[in-house]
C-alpha cells in the first residue's frame, strides 16, 4: 500500500465527476426510457394478439440471449451504417442502453402487470374504462409499485453495466478514472477510486431498495 | 331494460350457458340464485360484456351487448357492477375510487364529482372515511363504497355478482340495507346471491340456474310458495333450512 500516491485524485476530479455524469445520465435513460418501452413490450406480449405477442416476445428473448457488451459494439458498428453517419460513442450508448434494458425492464413488468388482481382488470372495464384506461388507472400503478423493489434493483445492476461503454470510448466513469489514471501515470489508484464510487452509489441504493421493500411489504 | 335472447357460452368444448333467456324491466329486481357452478356469475358478467358469449342476444336499454360495433366502454358507464371481492382500486382512496372514472370517463369535472362522490358516500353511510385506502376499511365498509362507486356513474341499471358473499355474516346486513334502499327507490337491479331473505323481502322475480340452464324465471311469490322444478326444490329446502 506504501506505493499508492492518492494526490493524484485532486487534480483529476473535474475529469472523473463528468464521467461520473455520463454514466448517471446514461443510467437515467436507460431506465425511463427502459421502462416505458419495457411497459409496451410487456403489455404486448400479454395482449393475446399473436402478431403483437410473438413479436414482443421475440425481441425480448433475443436481447436476453446476447451478452450486452456483444449488443454494445454491434449497435456502435451498425447504427452508423442504417442512418448513413456516425453518431458518436455516447448517443451510441444511450440508444444501446435504452433498448436493452427495455427487455429486462419488461419481465417485471410482465410480472407486475400478472401480479396485479383479474378482477382489478374487471372493475375498471365495468367503470367504462377502455384498455388503456384501465392499464394506465388502474393495472399499471399497483404493477409499478408491487414490483418497485426489484425494479431498482435492475437499475443498479443497469448503473454497473454502463462501464461497459469503455469499450466504444464513451467517456463514462470508467473511462474518465481510465484516463486520468494515464495521464497520471497512476493507474492502481484512479482504478480503485473508481471502484469506491461505484460501491459508495451502489450500495447507498441497494439500502434504499430494502427500506422501500420493508415499506411495501407493510402496506400490503 | 335488461332481455336476455337465447343466451349459450362455451369455454372451449364446455358449454357452461345453456340457451338462457330472461328479462329484467325498468324498476324491477331480479334475483339470480342456484348452486355454485349453474352459471349464474357468467351470465350477469354476460350482460354488460365482460364475459363474451358464442350464441344469442343481449339488450341492455335496447343495446346489443354482443355486437362487435357497440361501444362497450360507453354502455358499461352506465351500468353499475358490484363484485364479490369488492374490487377497489387499492392504490387510491374512497374519494378517488368514487370520483376517478367520473371524471376520465364521463368527463366530469373535478369539483362536480367530488361533491356526488361525498353525497354518495353520505348515502351510504361512510362520510369520514373519504381519505382512507380501502385496505383500512372493513368487508362490509368496502362492499358500500364499490356501490356508491358504481352509483357515481348515474347508472339506469345496476348488477350485484355476489356481492355479500366474502362478507363476514355480521356485515352481510349493513349491505343489504343499501341494496335494499336502492331497490326501494326504483333502481332496477340484477342480483347474483345466496340470500334469500333479500330475495323474500325486495326481489320482484327470482331467477333459478342450475347447470348453465335457466330452470325457473317465476315471481317471488310463485319461487318461494310453488317451485315448479324439482330441482329449485330440493335447492330452496336446503338453502332455507339453515
Amino acid at each position: 500500500m506504501g506505493a499508492f500516491d492518492f494526490s493524484v485524485l485532486r487534480p483529476s476530479l473535474t475529469f472523473v465527476w463528468t464521467g461520473l455524469q455520463f454514466s448517471a445520465f446514461l443510467t437515467l435513460i436507460a431506465m425511463s426510457g427502459g421502462i416505458v418501452i419495457g411497459t409496451l413490450l410487456a403489455m404486448a406480449r400479454l395482449s393475446g394478439g399473436a402478431f403483437l405477442s410473438r413479436a414482443a416476445s421475440a425481441y425480448v428473448n433475443l436481447m436476453r440471449s446476447i451478452p450486452l457488451l456483444m449488443v454494445i459494439l454491434w449497435f456502435f458498428l451498425v447504427i452508423p451504417i442504417l442512418i448513413g453517419k456516425p453518431i458518436g460513442a455516447e448517443r451510441s450508448a444511450i440508444i444501446t442502453f435504452t433498448a436493452f434494458e427495455a427487455a429486462y425492464y419488461s419481465e417485471i413488468m410482465r410480472a407486475g402487470i400478472q401480479s396485479v388482481a383479474k378482477g382489478q382488470v374487471m372493475a375498471g372495464y365495468a367503470l367504462g374504462m377502455t384498455y388503456w384506461q384501465t392499464m394506465g388507472i388502474v393495472v399499471l400503478p399497483q404493477a409499478f409499485r408491487n414490483m418497485l423493489p426489484i425494479l431498482l434493483t435492475q437499475t443498479i445492476i443497469l448503473f454497473q453495466d454502463t462501464s461497459l461503454v469503455y469499450a466504444i470510448g464513451a467517456k463514462d466513469l470508467l473511462k474518465a478514472t481510465e484516463i486520468a489514471g494515464k495521464n497520471y501515470n497512476r493507474p492502481m489508484e484512479m482504478y480503485v477510486f473508481a471502484a469506491i464510487i461505484y460501491f459508495a452509489i451502489c450500495f447507498t441504493l441497494s439500502t434504499l431498495v430494502k427500506r422501500i421493500q420493508k415499506k411495501i411489504a407493510v402496506v400490503r | 331494460m335488461i332481455e336476455i335472447q337465447g343466451v349459450s357460452k362455451w369455454y372451449g368444448s364446455q358449454q357452461v350457458l345453456i340457451d338462457c333467456s330472461s328479462k329484467v324491466e325498468k324498476g324491477e329486481v331480479v334475483v339470480v340464485c342456484g348452486p355454485s357452478g349453474s352459471g349464474k356469475s357468467t351470465l350477469i358478467k354476460c350482460v354488460n360484456g365482460l364475459e363474451p358469449f358464442q350464441k344469442g342476444n343481449i339488450l341492455v336499454n335496447g343495446i346489443p351487448v354482443g355486437d362487435p360495433k357497440t361501444d362497450l366502454p360507453k354502455l358499461r358507464s352506465h351500468v353499475g357492477m358490484v363484485f364479490q371481492h369488492f374490487e377497489l382500486f387499492p392504490h387510491k382512496t374512497v374519494i378517488e375510487n368514487l370520483t376517478v372514472a367520473q371524471v376520465k370517463v364521463l368527463g366530469r369535472s373535478a369539483i362536480e364529482a367530488l361533491q356526488k362522490g361525498h353525497a354518495l358516500l353520505e348515502r351510504v353511510e361512510l362520510k369520514d372515511f373519504s381519505h382512507k385506502h380501502p385496505g383500512e376499511l372493513s368487508g362490509g365498509q368496502q362492499q358500500r363504497v364499490a356501490i356508491a362507486r358504481a352509483l357515481a356513474m348515474d347508472p339506469f341499471c345496476m348488477l350485484f355478482d355476489e356481492p355479500t358473499s366474502a362478507l363476514d355474516p355480521e356485515m352481510i346486513g349493513e349491505v343489504l340495507a343499501v341494496m335494499q334502499d336502492l331497490a326501494r327507490d326504483g333502481m332496477t337491479m340484477m342480483v347474483v346471491t345466496h340470500e334469500m331473505g333479500f330475495a323474500k323481502n325486495v326481489a320482484h322475480r327470482v331467477i333459478f340456474m342450475d347447470q348453465g340452464r335457466i330452470v325457473e324465471d317465476a315471481t317471488k311469490e310463485e319461487f318461494f310458495g310453488t317451485p315448479r322444478s324439482e330441482r329449485a326444490q330440493t335447492f330452496l329446502s336446503k338453502i332455507l333450512s339453515h
